[in-house]
């Protein structure tokens, strides 16, 4: 099955093929497809499985059998025994409560993950989300939206070649969604790195996202244009 | 009197066997919080055996081991190296003493350490060696640095194990707890009582600094 989708997908930059079976008690997810839009959308309600799917992209939880391939790297597949660690699979991962490191200042987190042949320098990401000032406070300093870009940041400089975003916007309030969306549309437009972006709030689907997955209790009801998608 | 020797010798082997336990301790903590291994119970229980069994009992055991025709002891025999009833001795029945209470402490430590800050370093590249050095070791520091503590005061205070692999000799393997044993049993109460003293005066003074650093703000250990 991993090979097929492989070959569906043939090593293109930014196809996602994923094919994913995961148990977790009486919960199974069970999903199968290819993403090529610079932004996907996994859209459901809580339950659905969206985090979990991001958890086993990022290889923080191992799929009971499937196959992910990002790009030309096949980072997961349980026919052929590919099971590469978290470390070495080149996805970036700002998980919903970010994770900042308390013992680190805001730079430090920054430049945890910098990989030697970053083609993005700190100048460039810190303008790009203005967190330039930010960089010399300690992590317990930021508020909900800062400690959103700053995630954001820090998983850019580790240069990854796919993004996944968990619920960026669901611990900030309405007033600074508005300020935050535009620096993804910014990460979205400027950067040649697909993203995954993980939602439960349709307007945000339909002002970042080109694709949207739309999941329910672990499988895809739906899947297409966020206007096509969500008018079926 | 070598009160002063005694009380030197004690210090320097304690804080050597506290540095010996740092690297086992450690890993076998983190090893014991982390990892979901077949036989981690029978390893869990073996590290703390010595916590509960007679000290005495600890100390033939190693006396068999490391005596010149034990298993160990051969080995060491025929790199040179002499261990029973020398220094080395004293930190190696130290180091043995302790190493459970800092495996305990450390343990405790790094498993509230929120894994998901590890997870995070892991996705931004950080192999488990750097994430254990640059995560999860400044994250359970309280807790390390109490274990240390803890181990040391054991170290300081060994006597059982000490006195069956090192003996009590004058001036080169007597410690607080053996001279003050080894004294008291000769007769020479007076002598003894200094010890006693000196020992009363490093524990509060260890009990002071570990009270310290735990009220200070910011500690969370």
């Amino acid at each position: 099955m991993g090979l097929q989708l492989a070959h569906v997908a043939p090593g293109r930059a930014g196809v996602i093929a994923l094919d994913l079976l995961l148990q977790q008690g009486s919960f199974t997810l069970e999903i199968r497809v290819v993403l090529d839009a610079r932004i996907t959308a996994l859209f459901g309600a809580s339950g659905a499985g969206k985090t979990t799917i991001l958890d086993a992209i990022a290889g923080l939880r191992k799929p009971s059998a499937g196959s992910v391939v990002v790009g030309s790297r096949v980072i997961f597949d349980s026919a052929r025994g590919v099971d590469l660690a978290p470390h070495r699979r080149h996805v970036g991962y700002v998980a919903q409560e970010v994770a900042l490191f308390p013992h680190m200042s805001v730079r430090r987190n920054v430049l945890y993950g910098r990989r030697e042949n970053q083609r993005l320098s700190l100048q460039t990401v810190a303008d790009m989300l203005e967190i330039g000032p930010l960089l010399d406070r300690s992590v317990a300093q930021l508020s909900g939206g800062e400690r959103q870009r700053v995630g954001l940041a820090r998983a850019l400089m580790s240069a990854p070649e796919l993004l996944l975003l968990d619920e960026p916007l669901a611990a900030v309030d309405v007033e600074r969604r508005r300020r935050i969306l535009p620096y993804l549309e910014r990460v979205r437009d400027e950067l040649a790195v697909p993203i995954i972006y993980v939602t439960h709030d349709r307007s945000e689907v339909r002002q970042v996202a080109e694709h949207v997955v739309i999941l329910d209790h672990g499988r895809i009801v739906s899947t297409g244009a966020p206007a096509v998608a969500f008018g079926a | 009197m070598d009160a002063w020797h005694i009380t030197w010798f004690t210090l320097a082997t304690a804080a050597v066997a506290t540095v010996l336990m740092l690297p086992p301790g450690l890993a076998l903590a983190w090893l014991l919080a982390r990892r979901r291994f077949r036989g981690r119970v029978l390893l869990e229980t073996i590290v703390s055996l010595p916590l509960v069994m007679p000290p005495v009992a600890t100390g033939l055991l190693l006396l068999w081991l490391f005596a010149p025709l034990g298993p160990a002891g051969r080995a060491l025999a025929s790199l040179g190296v002499e261990v029973v009833f020398t220094w080395k001795a004293v930190v190696l029945a130290m180091t043995v003493m302790g190493l459970p209470l800092m495996v305990r402490t450390a343990r405790a430590g790094i498993e509230q350490v929120d894994g998901r800050f590890e997870a995070a370093a892991a996705t931004l590249g950080a192999g488990p060696v750097r994430v254990f050095f640059t995560i999860t070791l400044p994250l359970a520091r309280p807790a390390i640095v109490a274990g240390a503590a803890l181990g040391f005061a054991r170290a300081l205070g060994e006597f059982g194990a000490t006195v069956m692999i090192a003996g009590s000799i004058p001036g080169a393997t007597r410690t607080l707890a053996v001279g003050i044993y080894s004294l008291a049993e000769t007769g020479r109460d007076q002598e003894a009582f200094v010890l006693v003293a000196i020992s009363a005066t490093i524990a509060f003074a260890a009990l002071w600094v570990s009270n310290w650093l735990t009220s200070r703000p910011g500690a969370q250990a």
